[in-house]
């Protein structure tokens, strides 16, 4: 039998990570089984009617494959209601670390505006030694840096505080995160050029959209890793992802990363806007709420195979996922196949960046019956991913299913399983 | 004329100037600007105040503004229909962000001012003169009996009013502040 080629880890069909390095010789090995699909009675090659006929015009800008269609964001609000909107990145459809551009995922509280980068301005003031006005121009003219950070709205993966299982696919559930290169200014340069007030401990940081939207962040976080991001995976910030200028707290909550930033104003005390003292203040289950929960704690999910998939036949595959921590690096990801009683440890793409996205892959030999596909990580601040019974026990979950578009709480990063039937679909599971 | 005293001063002199080039590394395009230039800007209102603009608002001076310009989405009297209630009674129980009103959850009167101002109507936000939306958070505090239905609402008073959620909360990363 071919799986005895391969060396099993854990249960169910886990295999040493470094087959995945050895990719060709495992199949190799395969092959020389004499298992493969039999070569008599194929067709005939032919060309194809586009290998006979001069191609389409390229395109100034080019999009994607007409054949990639379904590759898209999902939309809360396509007719821009009067209300908030999410564009939620369809995880199950990409691989690698990057998020293209137009698949970022969007939240916005009043439609995305158009701003002329013009006249744009961003103010700092309030508690400095000289308040300032800078244009997209001159903000352009400063010394720029580049970091890979993922983004995440604080909201997501709600759907998993529902006490049963949502059949929902990753990107219903985990689609409010995304990442992306973003090149900018730090900020802490500008406040160099502004002073600081030794008085000042928080800025409220304000966009310039119809809500006017406003967060106060801890100055030591604005001295520590934050910018004004001007540019996204090489290009100018798309419009929903703040153009022309962001903030970016790398691993802090997605709201915070003020988009369409136009205000900056040192203070002494948090301004308790509407979206810290309420919307991102999380009721927990004695009754207390949290506030100021700023972290983008350590989280995995498998993207493939996962909820809607189905596998064709029984076989080598290859687990694939995403892991990432506010906190900094991925330090490691182990893969379960069989709900969590045994464990094997994934390869990590390299690089392995801090607060970015960690592409983890585990090869996994499907014998074609029941299995439940689960991965956790853990970061270089030695923080774990929790299971959900931790989780719950101290986060607590919902009565009902929540609205699938819902935010019935935030923050939640427990381990997330997918159940493959004997058919080889792929359902979300609570295991 | 050289004198030891001199030197000392050239040498702090340059001791300055060579620090303040390692801190210019930068081009120092910043426009100055002064508060002045800022205020139409400066709409951040904090829990003790600072930030209230001048003027007042009473309740019965809300009440007209809020069936002009706020029902519509609030429903009557703001107990709810496309967007969430502003006059609600209920007590919070299990850990559903869907249960949060002004009354059960908000910490501090303040914010109220303070978003109403920059995000109300939401298809006008921003327009709403100071008196406006004095009266428009009396209104709703009045309807939500935190405050009297005679209470007038202005920078004094607002920060007072001691909201019954607001000793409820967590700071969850003290140590990040």
């Amino acid at each position: 039998m071919r799986g005895q080629a391969l060396e099993a880890v854990a249960g169910n069909g886990l295999i040493d990570r470094r087959a995945l390095l050895g990719r060709g010789m495992v199949f190799a090995g395969a092959m020389s089984a004499g298992v493969g699909p039999a070569a008599a009675g194929a067709e005939p090659l032919a060309d194809d009617p586009w290998s006979l006929e001069i191609g389409d015009p390229m395109s100034p800008y080019q999009v994607p494959s007409k054949f990639e269609a379904k590759v898209k964001r999902t939309l809360s609000n396509p007719n821009n209601e009067p209300r908030n909107s999410h564009a939620r990145t369809p995880h199950h459809l990409l691989e690698g670390t990057t998020t293209p551009n137009g698949l970022h995922f969007t939240i916005n509280h009043g439609g995305v505006p158009n701003i002329d980068p013009d006249k744009h301005r961003l103010v700092i003031h309030g508690l400095v030694k000289q308040p300032l006005e800078f244009t997209l121009e001159t903000l352009s003219r400063y010394p720029l840096t580049s970091r890979v950070s993922f983004l995440e709205c604080g909201g997501n993966s709600a759907p998993l505080f529902s006490p049963e299982p949502m059949q929902e696919t990753v990107q219903a559930i985990h689609g409010l995160v995304s990442c992306a290169e973003w090149t900018g200014v730090k900020l802490s340069t500008l406040l160099e050029e502004t002073g600081i007030d030794p008085k000042a401990k928080w800025l409220i940081a304000e966009g310039a959209d119809s809500p006017h939207l406003s967060r106060s962040v801890p100055v030591k976080k604005a001295l520590d890793d934050a910018m004004i991001a001007l540019y996204q995976n090489g290009e100018r910030l798309m419009p929903g992802n703040g153009y022309p200028m962001r903030l970016l707290l790398p691993g802090y909550e997605g709201n915070m990363n003020v988009k369409f930033l136009r205000r900056i104003k040192l203070v002494e005390q948090p301004q308790l806007s509407m979206y810290e003292a309420r919307t991102y203040s999380q009721i927990l289950p004695n009754g207390k709420a949290y506030r100021f929960y700023f972290l983008q704690e350590v989280k995995s999910f498998i993207t493939y195979p996962s909820h809607g998939m189905a596998l064709k036949g029984p076989g080598l595959y290859e687990i694939s996922g995403l892991a990432y921590s506010g906190t900094g690096r991925i330090e490691k990801v182990m893969v379960s196949a069989d709900g969590g009683q045994s464990w094997a440890q994934a390869a990590l793409q390299e690089p392995v960046l801090s607060k970015a996205f960690t592409r983890f892959r585990m090869p996994w030999r499907w014998d074609g019956g029941p299995a439940t596909l689960q991965s956790r990580a853990w970061d270089e601040g030695g923080n774990v991913q929790p299971t959900r019974t931790e989780f719950v026990a101290a986060r607590g979950e919902l009565t009902k299913p929540p609205p699938i578009l819902g935010f019935p709480n935030q923050h939640y990063n427990s381990i997330t399983s997918w159940g493959v039937g004997s058919g080889g679909e792929v359902k979300h599971v609570y295991a | 004329m050289f004198t030891p005293k001199r030197a000392i001063l050239a040498a702090s002199l340059l001791l300055a100037s060579t620090a303040g080039v390692s801190r210019a590394e930068t081009p120092h395009l910043g426009k100055p600007i002064d508060e002045a230039a800022i205020a139409n800007w400066d709409i951040s209102i904090l829990p003790d105040g600072t930030g209230l603009p001048k003027g007042s608002g009473t309740p019965a001076q809300g009440a007209p503004i809020f069936a002009e310009k706020c029902a519509a989405c609030h429903g009557d009297n703001g107990k709810g229909g496309a967007a969430a209630a502003l006059v609600d009674d209920r007590q919070i129980n299990g850990i559903s962000a869907s249960q949060k009103t002004i009354k059960n959850f908000w910490p501090y009167a303040t914010t109220i001012f303070d978003f109403v101002r920059r995000a109300m109507p939401f298809q006008m936000p921003h327009s709403l003169t100071d008196d406006e939306v004095y009266a428009l958070t009396a209104y709703i505090l009045a309807e939500n009996k935190l405050i009297g239905a005679n209470d007038a609402m202005n920078a004094e008073t607002l920060p007072k009013v001691k909201m019954p959620n607001r000793d409820n909360f967590i700071i969850r990363f003290p140590d990040r502040i």
